[in-house]
């Protein structure tokens, strides 16, 4: 297999001009100020783009709405690790000569929009799931977190939960885009409702309207445009099933292939990363994402993640927008990690900036656990 | 029963007799006769090996609680008011694994553990649609 690392780079990250509760816009809109933010912050024009990435809705809805009529299309939808996978099919289709700019574009009313965003009935979820009321994330993530708390233990996986809840909360705190910037205690984690049990309030991710885009180029172009590259060095995707009930494990997420698939292909280890972004749509997704990824064992999470590790200030930064638990989270939020790795390697990040940080690690995770996109991000 | 407000199964072909089974308080499940394996939930063709030489057997009805949650929150409006409820995977003897409800307990962690013995019981939510959902073993 050839090897793609660094043959291509992010040069253009942004998200839609207001985000959080947007009533007033509609998602195709938020797609476009995304589209166009990131596309001025690469120092290109629309007329460059010439490959054209989303998930949500179909291509040519997005793109006839951007005014965008790509050579190259990918619809490549598995939830919110979409974004993440389509870097790493975008380096492919650059390197193929298929495109040579791909713009990547995200844009959801998760909060307001007008009309309900359904699925199909006909799906096996429809007749095995629904009646149950197995229904939406939370439910279905709080059963694998139940199955965690069984095999590892119920009070650490809780101290777990909460060390994870508050330390985004604190680098929320320094991101003004975040739409929860008041302090979190660890007694506001653990009074807060419940959901699902275990999951409190304070585990689950916000539902804001919130839009994002990326561009990618080749390494070639990349050296052209005014800001340094964000090179690509590794790229990875799997997905092992999409109902909770045929998932092979509940502790161990597709992140097991797609991290040490990732990290190979960069020719890099965990502890090389500077920084980690783990899609937090629950505190239990980064439990499970970052053993599964390889950063510590199986149900040694809870001690990686002790004494407030991955806050500011830490050795193992996670998640320093706020993620989406206390920054955004539309629905698909996985294009959002990518847009702040890119923005710290740049060292764009203002008070949250960690210390010139090289390599980044972003994971992607889609549907109910089903699939994640592990992408290792570089500058030189 | 006609009040019954929460989402109802879409049938399909291939599961007709999965829910003409349920309505009369039997649970069956897809067995492979190529490779052995049976799975949830029933498709024509084995996942596993891709033969269509597939049977129907009914499940024990026994099996063990693999993973739940107390739902406090209801995820869609028609839930709102059956809160709480439990969800719950159960590990069927059989081997396959599938979603539920689990009934007949308090919905405490005292009295719901992980690992415990669950059986099969019925409910008939409407006229033309019996739910399988699971009980503590008595």
């Amino acid at each position: 297999m050839v090897n793609l690392s660094k043959t291509a780079a992010i040069v253009g990250v942004a998200e839609s001009d207001e985000i959080g509760i947007v009533p007033d816009k509609s998602a195709l809109m938020l797609h476009m100020e995304a589209a166009r933010n990131a596309i001025a912050d690469a120092g290109l024009t629309k007329d460059d783009v010439d490959g054209f990435f989303t998930a949500g809705y179909w291509n040519y809805d997005v793109a006839e709405y951007l005014g965008i009529n790509p050579r190259y299309t990918d619809s490549t939808s598995v939830g919110g690790s979409s974004f993440v996978i389509h870097v790493a099919h975008a380096i492919a289709a650059i390197n193929a000569g298929y495109c040579e700019v791909a713009l990547i574009t995200h844009g959801q009313m998760g909060r307001s929009a007008r009309a309900p965003y359904g699925r199909d009935p006909n799906l096996p979820a429809a007749q095995y799931d629904s009646p149950y009321g197995i229904i939406g994330p939370p439910v279905n993530y709080a059963m694998a977190a139940s199955r965690y708390m069984h095999q590892y233990g119920e009070e650490r996986t809780r101290q777990a939960l909460a060390e994870i809840a508050v330390s985004t909360r604190k680098w929320a705190q320094m991101n003004p885009k975040a739409m929860m910037r008041d302090p979190m205690t660890f007694e506001d984690y653990h009074n807060s409702r419940w959901i699902a049990r275990p999951f409190h309030l304070l585990d689950c991710c916000l539902v804001t309207d919130a839009g994002a885009a990326v561009v990618v180029t080749s390494a070639e172009r990349a050296k052209t445009l005014p800001k340094a590259p964000v090179y690509v060095l590794g790229a990875a995707e799997h997905h092992d099933h999409s109902l909770i009930h045929q998932m092979p494990d509940l502790t161990v997420t597709p992140a097991a292939i797609t991290g040490p698939r990732a990290l190979a292909m960069a020719g890099v280890t965990h502890s090389d990363i500077d920084l980690t972004m783990i899609y937090d749509s629950f505190t239990y997704t980064v439990l499970a994402t970052l053993e599964s990824l390889g950063f510590c064992g199986p149900g040694e999470g809870p001690d990686f993640l002790a004494n407030q590790r991955s806050a500011p200030g830490g050795d193992w930064p996670l998640n320093t927008s706020g993620g989406g638990l206390s920054y955004t989270h539309p629905g698909m939020y996985g294009i959002f990690l990518i847009v702040e790795a890119v923005r710290q390697l740049r060292g764009e990040t203002g008070d949250r900036q960690i210390k010139d940080p090289k390599l980044s690690l972003v994971n992607g995770t889609g549907g109910l656990l089903s699939s994640t996109g592990t992408i290792i991000l570089g500058v030189d | 029963m006609a009040d019954y407000k929460l989402p109802l199964p879409t049938k399909q072909p291939e599961s007709d007799f999965y829910w003409e089974k349920a309505q009369a308080h039997e649970l069956w499940l897809r067995k492979c006769n190529a490779c052995g394996d049976a799975y949830f939930y029933p498709r024509n063709i084995c996942p596993k090996c891709y033969s269509n030489h597939v049977s129907w057997i009914q499940a024990s009805g026994k099996g063990t609680l693999h993973a739940y949650s107390i739902v406090e929150r209801g995820p869609i409006p028609p839930f709102r008011d059956a809160v709480p409820y439990v969800a719950a995977l159960i590990d069927l003897e059989e081997g396959p694994r599938m979603p539920t409800n689990l009934v007949g307990v308090e919905f405490d962690d005292e009295h719901i553990k992980i690992g415990m013995p669950v059986e099969v019981t019925f409910d008939d939510v409407t006229d033309e649609v019996t739910l399988a959902k699971f009980k503590p073993t008595s």
